[in-house]
C-alpha cells in the first residue's frame, strides 16, 4: 500500500487544480482522492492501461502524417480527472457565453457595416488582412444572423489563480469528441466514483449539436437534411468526424459525394440525388468550393457558395467566421465586448503584445527570452517562439521575422500554466493543462459542463497540442456539498471571484 | 446510402473474399502438386498464373520465375494489384473510409486480418508458412466475416452490398479453382479414375472447402459431379447457381424491385444470368466446353460488376 496520493505531491512554485498552495487538496478533490488511495497505485496502472487499450480498439484514434508504420495513434489520456467546481463552471459559461455573442456580432459587422472601423477601434487593414477574412462573403447573412455556430475557445489559469482566455478557434474548432469518448471511457473505469459523485453530465453533446443544426437550416426548411463534410479518411480528425456523424444520425459525406445543381446541393446515394440543407463542415473555407476559392481544391464541391449564397444550404461555421481565429483580432475581442453589447468582459484576455504596433514591437523585441511569440494564423502549437526555453538562433530568427512582418505576429508573457495531477508509474505528478469548452450558438446558445482538458504529458512541457506529446484528462465539473466543510478558510475571503486560491 | 459509402462496403466484401480465394488457389495448388514429383521450372504454377490471368505481369516481375516466386508473387507482393497483400490492403482501406457503417466487431476483424498477413508477409517463407497453417489461418478468418455482419450489422442496405460483394466474388471464383484442375491435369485417358486423380479431385474439392457436401451429395467422386457440383449445386453456398441466385435477390432488395422485373441495366443483367444457371444443366456445359463456359461465364460475370458500378456507385 502506498503513501496517500497527497502526502508526496510536489506542487512547485505552481497554481495547482486539484490542490491549494499549502499542499492540502481542494474540498471537493477529497472523495477523488480517497478514491484512489483506496484503489491503490498498483490496480490504477492497471486500469490505465486498459483504458488505453480500450480506446485504440474502439479506433479513437488520430491519425499521424510523418509517421509511416503507425498512422493512428491514440490521443492519450490520464485517468485521473480534471477537478472544475462547478460555481466556477458557471462563471466560465457565463463569460464564454458573452465572448461567442461579441465575436458573432463581430463577424456579422465585418461582412456588413463595419461600425468597429468607423468607430476607429480596429483599422480596416488589419481586418482585410487577416488570413481567415474572406471577401467574397460581403453583403451575405446566414440564417438568423450566425456565424460562429461552434467556438471552443481555450481557457487557462495563471499562477495567481485567474482565468483567461488564450485563443479562440472558430474555424473548425476539433477535440470535443475525445471529451465524450474520454467520459465513457472513466465512467467504465471509475463506476462507483461517478454515482457517488456529482458529475455534471456532457453526453446530450451531439443531440445539442443536431438540434442546433437543424435550428439554423434555410428559413421554412421544417425536416432538414444535415450532413458532416470531411476531407476524408487521412484527415488527423477524421475519426472525430464520422464519431459524430454516427451520434448524430447524420451522413458523413466529402465532396465527391455532393453535387450542386440548380443552386441546391444533393448527395448521391444508391437511390439517386438527395437533397442536402445544412453542413457541418470540418474543411477549411479555402477549400470549399473550387469555383470562389482555391481552384486546386479536390476536397470541396463546386458550386457550394451560390447555393450558399442562395439560400439554400446552410454552412456550419459560416464561411469568412476565420477572420476571429486571427491572434491579432483575439486582442480585440474585449474591446468586441464592449462595443456590441455594452457590458465588460467576464472572462479577461492573456495580456498581449501587438507587433504591428511600433512601441509595442520594440518592447517586444527587447524582452524575447521573456515571452512566447505566436504566429497570428497558426494552430497546434506551431509558429511559436517560446522565449526562455529557446536559443538564441531560434529567437534571432524570430526577431528576424517580426521586423519583416510585424502584422503577423502577437507576444504575450510566459504564462506559468496551471498544472493538474496525472498518473506517472506509481504516483502523481503535476503537469500543465488548459482547457477546451464547445460552445453551440443556435437560436439559443449552450455548452456541455467542461470540455476538452488538454495535459502536456511531458515533464516540464508548457504546449498541450497531440500534435506535440500532449494528452487530455476528462474534465468533471462537480457540484459536491458534502465534503464542503474546510470551505471558508480554504476559499479565504468568500468574494464573488469564483477562481480558488492557489 | 450514400454512393461511395455503398461501393465501400461492396468493394470492402468483394476484396476480403478474394484475399480468401487467393487461399483457396494455392491450397488447391499445393494439394494438387504434393503428390506428384516436381518438374524443373515454374512447373504447375504456370497453370494457376495463367487461370488467374497474372502470367504475364508475373513473367515481367519474376524473370528466373521459380516456385517460390510465384507463391510471393500471389501471396505478399506489395507491387501487385492482385497478390494476397494488395487485396487484403484494399479491403481495409475501403473499410476504414466507412468505419461509420461497420460495427467495430467488424472493424477489429479487418484489421486482424490485415495485421496477420501483414506480419507474415515481412517474417516467413513459403515451406515456414505451410508449416505455420498460414493459408488455413486466412480462410478461417475470412469465413468469420459472415458470421460477424450476420450477427452484429443491422439488416438493411449495408449488410446487402455487403452480402452482394461476397456472392459476386465468390460466383467469380469458385470456377476458377475448377478452371485450375482442367489446366493443370487434363486428365489422360488412362489417368481417369485411378488413385491419383481421385486424390486430386478430392484435394480440390477440400480446398474449394466443398469435400464433404460433395461426399454428402455424391458419394465417389466423378469429375463431372465435382464440376456439377461447384457450379450448379442449389445448396453449396459457393456454386455459381446459388451465388448469383441469392446475388439476384440482395440487388432487388435495394431498390424493392420484385422478380420478373427489373429497374437498370445491372438488375437485367443479373436476372439473365441467374435464369442461364438456373436452367443450365452440366451436360450442356460439358458439350459446349467445360474451360470455354468458365470463360464465358466470368465475362458475363464482370459486366454485371460493371453495371452495378454504374447504376448505383457512380451515378
Amino acid at each position: 500500500m502506498r503513501k496517500s496520493s497527497a502526502s508526496d505531491y510536489d506542487l512547485e512554485q505552481f497554481c495547482d487544480e486539484m490542490f491549494m498552495a499549502d499542499g492540502s487538496p481542494h474540498p471537493w478533490a477529497l472523495g477523488l482522492l480517497e478514491t484512489l488511495d483506496n484503489l491503490g497505485s498498483q490496480r490504477l496502472a492497471k486500469r490505465q492501461e486498459a483504458a488505453e487499450r480500450a480506446l485504440f480498439d474502439m479506433g479513437i484514434t488520430f491519425n499521424v502524417y510523418s509517421d509511416e508504420a503507425a498512422t493512428e495513434k491514440i490521443f492519450p489520456i490520464d485517468l485521473i480527472p480534471r477537478l472544475v467546481r462547478g460555481q466556477e463552471w458557471d462563471h466560465i459559461e457565463r463569460g464564454l457565453f458573452q465572448r461567442v455573442r461579441a465575436l458573432n456580432a463581430f463577424i456579422n459587422d465585418v461582412y456588413s457595416e463595419q461600425r468597429i472601423v468607423s468607430e476607429g477601434i480596429i483599422p480596416v487593414e488589419t481586418i482585410k488582412s487577416a488570413e481567415g477574412y474572406l471577401e467574397p462573403c460581403i453583403g451575405l447573412t446566414p440564417p438568423q444572423g450566425i456565424w460562429c455556430h461552434i467556438t471552443g475557445s481555450d481557457i487557462v489559469r495563471d499562477e495567481h489563480g485567474a482565468l483567461m482566455v488564450l485563443e479562440d478557434n472558430l474555424r473548425c474548432p476539433s477535440g470535443v469528441s475525445y471529451t465524450l469518448a474520454n467520459r465513457n471511457q472513466m465512467k467504465r473505469t471509475f463506476p462507483n466514483l461517478f454515482r457517488s459523485s456529482r458529475v455534471r453530465p456532457i453526453s446530450h453533446y451531439p443531440s445539442m449539436l443536431l438540434q442546433m443544426l437543424n435550428q439554423v437550416a434555410p428559413a421554412g426548411n421544417t425536416r432538414p437534411n444535415a450532413a458532416v463534410l470531411t476531407p476524408g479518411k487521412y484527415n488527423s480528425a477524421y475519426f472525430e468526424h464520422s464519431y459524430l456523424a454516427r451520434k448524430m444520425g447524420c451522413k458523413l459525406v466529402e465532396g465527391g459525394d455532393l453535387v450542386v445543381e440548380d443552386d441546391r446541393v444533393w448527395m448521391r446515394t444508391t437511390m439517386g440525388l438527395q437533397p442536402v440543407d445544412v453542413i457541418y463542415r470540418r474543411i477549411d473555407d479555402k477549400f470549399l468550393d473550387p469555383e470562389v476559392f482555391r481552384s486546386d481544391s479536390l476536397l470541396g464541391v463546386k458550386g457550394l457558395m451560390r447555393a450558399y449564397r442562395a439560400g439554400n444550404v446552410s454552412l456550419v461555421n459560416a464561411p469568412g467566421t476565420g477572420v476571429a481565429d486571427d491572434k491579432l483580432i483575439y486582442t480585440y475581442v474585449p474591446d468586441m465586448i464592449r462595443l456590441y453589447l455594452d457590458e465588460e468582459p467576464i472572462l479577461p484576455n492573456v495580456e498581449t503584445y501587438r507587433c504591428e504596433d511600433k512601441a509595442q514591437r520594440q518592447h517586444v523585441l527587447a524582452n524575447l527570452d521573456k515571452l512566447v511569440v505566436k504566429a497570428v494564423n497558426e494552430a497546434g502549437g506551431y509558429g511559436m517562439l517560446v522565449g526562455p526555453h529557446a536559443t538564441k538562433a531560434e529567437r534571432e530568427d524570430f526577431a528576424e521575422r517580426i521586423a519583416q512582418t510585424p502584422r503577423n505576429y502577437i507576444a504575450q508573457p510566459t504564462l506559468q500554466l496551471s498544472r493538474a495531477p496525472v498518473l506517472v508509474d506509481d504516483h502523481l505528478e503535476g503537469r500543465h493543462v488548459d482547457l477546451r469548452p464547445y460552445v453551440l450558438l443556435g437560436s439559443d446558445i449552450v455548452v456541455v459542463p467542461g470540455g476538452l482538458t488538454r495535459v502536456a504529458l511531458k515533464k516540464g512541457s508548457l504546449v498541450v497540442n497531440s500534435s506535440q506529446g500532449g494528452g487530455s484528462k476528462d474534465t468533471w465539473v462537480v457540484d459536491g456539498a458534502q465534503e464542503m466543510d474546510g470551505a471558508q478558510e480554504i476559499d479565504g475571503a468568500q468574494e464573488m471571484v469564483d477562481v480558488p486560491s492557489c | 446510402m450514400l454512393s461511395r459509402v455503398a461501393s465501400s462496403i461492396y468493394w470492402m466484401s468483394r476484396y476480403l473474399e478474394r484475399v480468401q480465394s487467393i487461399a483457396r488457389l494455392i491450397d488447391v495448388q499445393d494439394q494438387l502438386g504434393m503428390d506428384q514429383p516436381d518438374t524443373p521450372g515454374l512447373g504447375k504454377w504456370e497453370a494457376l498464373m495463367r487461370t488467374t490471368r497474372s502470367y504475364e505481369a508475373f513473367e515481367k516481375a519474376y524473370p528466373a520465375a521459380t516456385p517460390e516466386d510465384a507463391f510471393r508473387f500471389l501471396t505478399f507482393d506489395p507491387d501487385q494489384p492482385n497478390s494476397m497483400f494488395s487485396c487484403m490492403t484494399a479491403a481495409r482501406e475501403n473499410a476504414r473510409s466507412i468505419r461509420e457503417i461497420l460495427t467495430s466487431e467488424l472493424w477489429q476483424q479487418v484489421n486482424e486480418l490485415y495485421h496477420t498477413i501483414r506480419l507474415a508477409s515481412s517474417e516467413l517463407n513459403r515451406e515456414d508458412q505451410l508449416q505455420d497453417r498460414f493459408l488455413d489461418k486466412v480462410k478461417t478468418s475470412g469465413l468469420s466475416f459472415s458470421g460477424i455482419v450476420e450477427g452484429t450489422m443491422a439488416s438493411g442496405e449495408a449488410r446487402s452490398w455487403f452480402r452482394l460483394g461476397q456472392l459476386i466474388e465468390r460466383a467469380d471464383q469458385t470456377p476458377r479453382i475448377l478452371d485450375v484442375k482442367y489446366f493443370v491435369l487434363l486428365p489422360s485417358p488412362e489417368d481417369v479414375g485411378t488413385p491419383m486423380d481421385q486424390i486430386q479431385w478430392a484435394g480440390l474439392l477440400r480446398s474449394a472447402s466443398a469435400l464433404q457436401v460433395y461426399r454428402g451429395e455424391f458419394g465417389a467422386i466423378t469429375p463431372k459431379q465435382v464440376a456439377e457440383l461447384l457450379l450448379f449445386s442449389h445448396v453449396f453456398p459457393r456454386s455459381a447457381r446459388y451465388c448469383i441466385r441469392e446475388a439476384d435477390q440482395e440487388l432487388r432488395s435495394v431498390l424493392g424491385t420484385q422478380t420478373g422485373y427489373f429497374c437498370n441495366p445491372a438488375e437485367q443483367l443479373l436476372g439473365q444470368v441467374n435464369s442461364q444457371l438456373q436452367y443450365a444443366t452440366i451436360e450442356e456445359v460439358f458439350n459446349y466446353g467445360l474451360h470455354e463456359y468458365i470463360d464465358k461465364l466470368q465475362t458475363q460475370i464482370g459486366l454485371i460488376g460493371q453495371r452495378i458500378d454504374h447504376s448505383y456507385f457512380s451515378n
